[in-house]
Order: C-alpha cells, then sequence, then structure tokens
C-alpha cells in the first residue's frame, strides 16, 4: 500500500489502523466513546454542583474495589464475621486501609447522592423531558439504602446486630402478613446465622448487580435527553450549523477535566477522613460497633447510622408502628413523583419565585434536623420536634402543585448565563 | 418558643446522657499519649500483670507488641509473655471461661476492643473507681459501672477508698445522693498521682490494643493528603488551561 493510499485509507477510518478497524466492524467501541464521551454534549456553565454524579460513579467503584478485598478476607458467619474483620484491621496487610475505605466510602456515597439529589432538586433535573432519569436515580437511591443496609449486619457488633433488629422488625407492622413476612426475611426467628448469610449474599452479589445495571439505566436515559444546566434550559434548542448546540462542549476533555479537579478535592475529605477520625466521631463508625453482637444484651440506645436518620425519625414521630411505617415509606415514596408534582413552567430555582425557594430552604432544613432528631434518644422535647419537622418535610412535597403554579417565575433566558 | 424547645430539649437529653456514661456519670478525662512508647510499654507490663489473669485481648498478637512498642523478641518473651506462649500467638486469658463465670457471675470480657467501644475516659475512670461497698460480695463497687462484678484487683497500689456521697435537693425538690468525692482509707504502694499515672499507661495501651494502626495511619494520612494537595494544584491548573476559552 502506497503512502497516499495508507492515508486515504486513513480518513475512510477514523477509528485507525488494522486492529481497531477490525475491532470496531464487530463491536461500536469507537461509536459508544464518541456519543458518550468524546461528542456528549454537556454545558459549558456547568457549576461545582454538576459534580456530585461522577463522584457518585467513582465511589460506586470505589465501593466495589475495596468490597472484593474485604470479601477476601471477611467470613460471613455468626461465630467468625466479628473476629474476621479484626483480623482484617489487624493482621490483615493494609485490612485496615481498605475496610477503613469501604466504612468511609459507604458514609460518603449518601453525602455524594443527597448532594447529588439536592442538586437536582434545585436546577428541577427531575422535569420533563428527564422524568425517567430522576425515577432510575430514586431506584438507585433505594437499591443503595438497601445495599448499605445488608451491609450494615456484616460486622456483627451490637449496632449492627440490633439495628438490623429493628428495621427487619418493621415489617412486622404489616397486617396479617407481618410476622410471616418479618420471619421470611430473616430465616430465623431471630436475627441469626442464617441472617447474616443471606444479607451477605445479598450484599456482595444481588445488590451491586442492581446498582451497576440501574447507574447503566441512569447515564443512558440522561446522554439520551441530554444534561441539565443551571439555567434549566435546553441547549440541543439551538444548535450551530455542524449541529453541536452552541452552548454545549465535549464531556472529554472539558468536563472530565473539571471532574478531575473535584475528585481530587473529594479524595483530600475522603483521605483526612480515612486517616484521621475513620470513626467520624461515631457517625460513619458508631462507637457500639465495636463490642460483638450479643443477642442476649440489648443496647440502651439504638440508633441507624446518620444517613437513615431522618426517615428514622419520621418513623419515630408517629405513636402508631404500622401508621409510622407507612409514614417513613411514604417520604421516600414521595421523592418518585416529583416530576409531576412540580407545576412551574421553569426549572431551575434561578427563575423561581420566593415561594419554592422558601419551600426548598424549609425542606433542607427539616432533612437536616430530623437527621440529627434520628440520632438522638425519641423523648419529650425532641418527638414534639420531630413531629413539626415530619409535617414540614411533607408540606414540601404535597404543597408543591399548589406553590408552584401560584408563584410568579422570571422570564427564562435564550442562551445559559453565568453567575459569579 | 424557640428557647424553651432548647431547654426542654436539653433536659430531655440529661437524663440519657449519664445512663450512656454507664452509671454514675463520674467520668475524667484521660489525656493519654499512645505516642509515648515509654507509657505504652509500662502499660503492657501492668495489662499482662494484672489484667490478662482473667481478661483477654484475644485480637492482640505478642508479636505485634514487640513491634509496635520497640521490645526485641527477648525483651517481650522476658517481660511479657509468662504462660509459655510463642510471640505469633494471641493474647488469651489463663482463667477457663466456666470457671469465671461460676466464679464471679460473668466472664469478664475480652479487653481488645473495650477503649474503643466505650472511650479512654470511660476505661481511665473506670481504673480510678473502685471504692469500698461491703454490701458487694467483692467488697467494692465502681462509680463508673456500678455493681461491676470485677474486684478492685488495684488495690495494692491504689490502697481502698471510699465515696463520699452528699445529698443535694432536685429540680422537684426530691432529695437524692450525689457523688462528692474518694477519701483514701488505706494507703497503697503508690500515692495519687502515681497511680494516676498507673491508670494512664493502662488506658494508654488499651487504647493503643484497640487499634494498632492508629500509631501509623496518620504519619501516612500526612503524606497522602501532601501528594493529593499537589495533584490538585496540577489538575485544577489543567482544568483553567484547558477551559480558559470556553465562555
Amino acid at each position: 500500500m502506497s503512502t497516499s493510499q495508507h492515508e486515504a485509507a486513513k480518513l475512510a477510518n477514523p477509528g485507525g489502523g488494522g486492529f481497531s478497524r477490525w475491532f470496531n466492524k464487530r463491536f461500536p467501541l469507537d461509536k459508544m466513546l464518541r456519543e458518550h464521551i468524546t461528542e456528549y454534549y454537556a454545558s459549558k456553565n456547568l457549576n461545582w454542583w454538576f459534580v456530585f454524579g461522577s463522584l457518585a460513579l467513582v465511589v460506586l467503584i470505589l465501593q466495589i474495589v475495596t468490597g472484593i478485598f474485604l470479601t477476601m478476607n471477611y467470613k460471613p458467619s455468626a461465630e467468625e464475621a466479628f473476629a474476621s474483620v479484626e483480623y482484617i484491621m489487624r493482621d490483615v496487610e493494609w485490612g485496615w486501609l481498605i475496610r477503613y475505605m469501604h466504612s468511609t466510602g459507604a458514609s460518603m456515597f449518601f453525602v455524594v447522592v443527597y448532594i447529588h439529589m439536592f442538586r437536582g432538586l434545585m436546577y428541577g433535573s427531575y422535569k420533563s423531558p428527564r422524568e425517567l432519569i430522576w425515577i432510575f436515580g430514586m431506584f438507585i437511591y433505594l437499591a443503595l439504602a438497601a445495599e448499605a443496609f445488608f451491609g450494615y449486619l456484616l460486622p456483627w457488633g451490637q449496632m449492627s446486630y440490633w439495628g438490623a433488629q429493628v428495621i427487619v422488625s418493621l415489617f412486622g407492622a404489616i397486617p396479617v402478613v407481618g410476622e410471616s413476612l418479618v420471619e421470611w426475611i430473616r430465616g430465623d426467628y431471630f436475627i441469626s446465622d442464617i441472617t447474616l448469610n443471606r444479607f451477605f449474599a445479598l450484599h456482595v452479589i444481588a445488590l451491586p448487580l442492581v446498582l451497576v445495571g440501574l447507574v447503566a439505566v441512569h447515564i443512558i436515559a440522561l446522554h439520551e435527553v441530554g444534561s441539565n444546566n443551571p439555567d434549566g434550559i435546553e441547549i440541543k434548542e439551538k444548535k450551530g450549523p455542524d449541529g453541536v448546540p452552541l452552548d454545549g462542549i465535549p464531556f472529554h476533555p472539558y468536563h472530565t477535566a473539571k471532574d478531575l479537579v473535584a475528585f481530587v478535592a473529594f479524595a483530600i475529605v475522603f483521605a483526612a477522613i480515612v486517616f484521621f477520625a475513620p470513626e467520624m466521631g461515631g457517625y460513619f463508625l458508631e462507637h457500639a460497633n465495636f463490642e460483638a453482637a450479643d443477642p442476649l444484651k440489648t443496647p440502651e440506645h439504638i440508633a441507624p447510622v446518620w444517613y437513615f436518620t431522618p426517615f428514622y425519625a419520621i418513623l419515630r414521630a408517629v405513636p402508631d408502628k404500622l401508621g409510622g411505617v407507612i409514614l417513613m415509606g411514604s417520604a421516600m415514596i414521595l421523592l418518585f413523583f416529583l416530576p409531576w408534582l412540580d407545576r412551574s413552567p421553569v426549572r431551575s430555582v434561578r427563575y423561581r419565585g420566593w415561594m419554592f425557594k422558601l419551600a426548598l430552604a424549609v425542606f433542607v432544613v427539616s432533612f437536616i434536623v430530623l437527621g440529627f432528631l434520628g440520632t438522638q434518644p425519641a423523648t419529650g422535647a425532641y418527638t414534639i420536634m420531630a413531629r413539626i419537622f415530619t409535617v414540614l418535610y411533607f408540606a414540601f412535597f404535597l404543597l408543591m402543585p399548589i406553590y408552584t403554579k401560584l408563584e410568579k417565575t422570571k422570564p427564562v433566558p435564550e442562551r445559559v448565563t453565568y453567575h459569579g | 418558643m424557640v428557647r424553651k424547645l432548647i431547654v426542654a430539649a436539653v433536659l430531655a437529653s440529661a437524663p440519657v446522657i449519664t445512663l450512656a456514661a454507664g452509671g454514675g456519670g463520674h467520668v475524667e478525662k484521660a489525656n493519654v499519649d499512645i505516642s509515648n512508647e515509654a507509657s505504652l510499654q509500662r502499660g503492657a507490663k501492668y495489662f499482662v500483670n494484672y489484667c490478662l489473669g482473667c481478661h483477654s485481648a484475644k485480637y492482640v498478637r505478642y508479636n505485634r507488641l514487640a513491634m509496635d512498642l520497640g521490645l526485641t523478641e527477648e525483651q517481650l518473651v522476658e517481660n511479657l509473655m509468662f504462660t509459655g506462649e510463642r510471640p505469633f500467638d494471641t493474647m488469651d486469658n489463663a482463667i477457663p471461661d466456666v470457671d469465671s463465670s461460676n466464679w464471679f457471675g460473668r466472664t469478664p470480657p475480652d479487653l481488645s476492643l473495650t477503649a474503643r467501644a466505650r472511650g479512654s475516659d470511660w476505661v481511665y475512670s473506670f481504673l480510678k473507681s473502685f471504692y469500698l461497698d461491703p454490701s458487694k460480695a467483692t467488697g467494692s463497687n465502681n462509680l463508673v459501672l456500678q455493681g461491676a462484678s470485677m474486684p478492685h484487683v488495684l488495690w495494692e497500689l491504689q490502697g481502698v477508698q471510699k465515696a463520699v456521697f452528699r445529698t443535694e435537693t432536685g429540680p422537684n425538690g426530691d432529695p437524692h445522693e450525689v457523688f462528692s468525692h474518694f477519701e483514701i482509707v488505706q494507703p497503697g504502694l503508690m500515692n495519687p498521682e502515681e497511680f494516676d499515672g498507673v491508670a494512664s499507661d493502662l488506658t494508654a495501651f488499651l487504647t493503643y490494643i484497640s487499634e494498632p494502626v492508629q500509631l501509623e495511619r496518620q504519619s501516612l494520612g500526612i503524606k497522602v493528603i501532601l501528594f493529593l494537595v499537589v495533584f490538585f494544584l496540577f489538575a485544577f491548573l489543567f482544568k483553567k488551561e484547558l477551559w480558559k476559552d470556553v465562555r
């Protein structure tokens, strides 16, 4: 082949030479990279709130990798589980680092996901045409909650045991089938070796598969409709002659470079926790969990890990067990309906009126206060506060069709803008 | 209204705070320094002499102690190993569980993680808070862990003390007894300052064995974070350069 022929061949096949061409004829690697990475256009004015999605992906990968290494030394049996975790912490080379990365990763996963969801609320990322992205995202959140719950039993400490006991028993509140359902979940009359084994199976195989699948679906839906932006406008409506959105820039290298900055900043915070405060004052690793599970000794105060406490506070705010369970479930389920509860013509908080801004602020404060109350014993004034903030939490959703319709919104710009 | 709520909240949580401390609520600051190797070595010595008879530290290996506490294997075997274990063995107690359970009413708990589960302050205060109580089978009680089945093992060092209570009137006008202070009834081999040192060394040792890697993880953490900070600088400058024409 002469040089000119070679160049012509190269032009016809941008994928490159021999192997690459052979490969791409059989698997659309170049096409996928273009569609999802180098020619996926996202708005050029995305601010730092928009980095938490890719951070969540990084944490997911971290959890899977550290999880694989933990599984190599962990023993899922009531007899050995607690001791095997201490074996990892003391005798396995770098075991302590892997374990702390995994335990810190669990909490930081929720930190990142909660911020990611808040970004969605702020900029109306759930609104048409992104309803499915939001719904898949909510399924990810539920799967993540289940994954975290199953994982928390594995160290087989006192809080692992009694936390699982409390949460599993919630299903007992369901009329008629409740008690049998609880038995079916535990596989025993109490949380036992059998429960630990099945929770292990669910934690290391079933839910990670579900999570990875849901994340793929979440991203495919996102790349189909395109990313939202802080102005909440569709950049696809203003395209240049080349068919590229005028306000869009390729995900790679632009947004990947930006996400890298965010990732390193996140890694600094992450490392600070892992190396200097792995227990995070008892919030990431609860003190009581350094005592092996004892089915005969109920701890004085059972609190779930911090990421569940807002919902735990809602549960305890209701005097009736079944009522509490229903309300707690609704607190999560309501989020699925956001795309239809929101009647506003605009997406972004930038162009909404004072009512939405106030409602969002009240919602965030309620979530944080409920989170705090869930860590505390439910007594006296705390119960009253939990009730007040539960009402406010629900008001955000239930009144949304009214206040988003009532309020006067500001005109939305044609092209994306920069604030500060 | 808000202030009332806060006051009510504080009052409501107060009884829980004392409960969580495990009784008396008499907890002193331990101020242990686990980087003090000499203190850890002394703590290890007190531990094998006074605690290990009944309590195990079953997740701790002797040779790990030697490594972390700056001892040679010879020093380890001579000073800390008395019952024919091998250096790679874990620290097991001498007493069979069945016997201890019969003699004391419960099996002495393993101490590998006590400082982590309860906190260093709790351990330090517990060690210092045994007092005379003729109503108990062991002759002593503990202010931090009321009704403890453990006898006052360190009595020959600390001596014997009694707890002095004073009567106070509660918010509802009900009189109740509050701990005031300890009074030495029979002096031990050490004066109170020396004994505080023993309690402190033991606490430091228990804190160390509850998480041996804490001796290294912080210094490693500084290196990791320094690397990440430099990485951040490069990532940031790269992003800035790449994005300079974007607007």
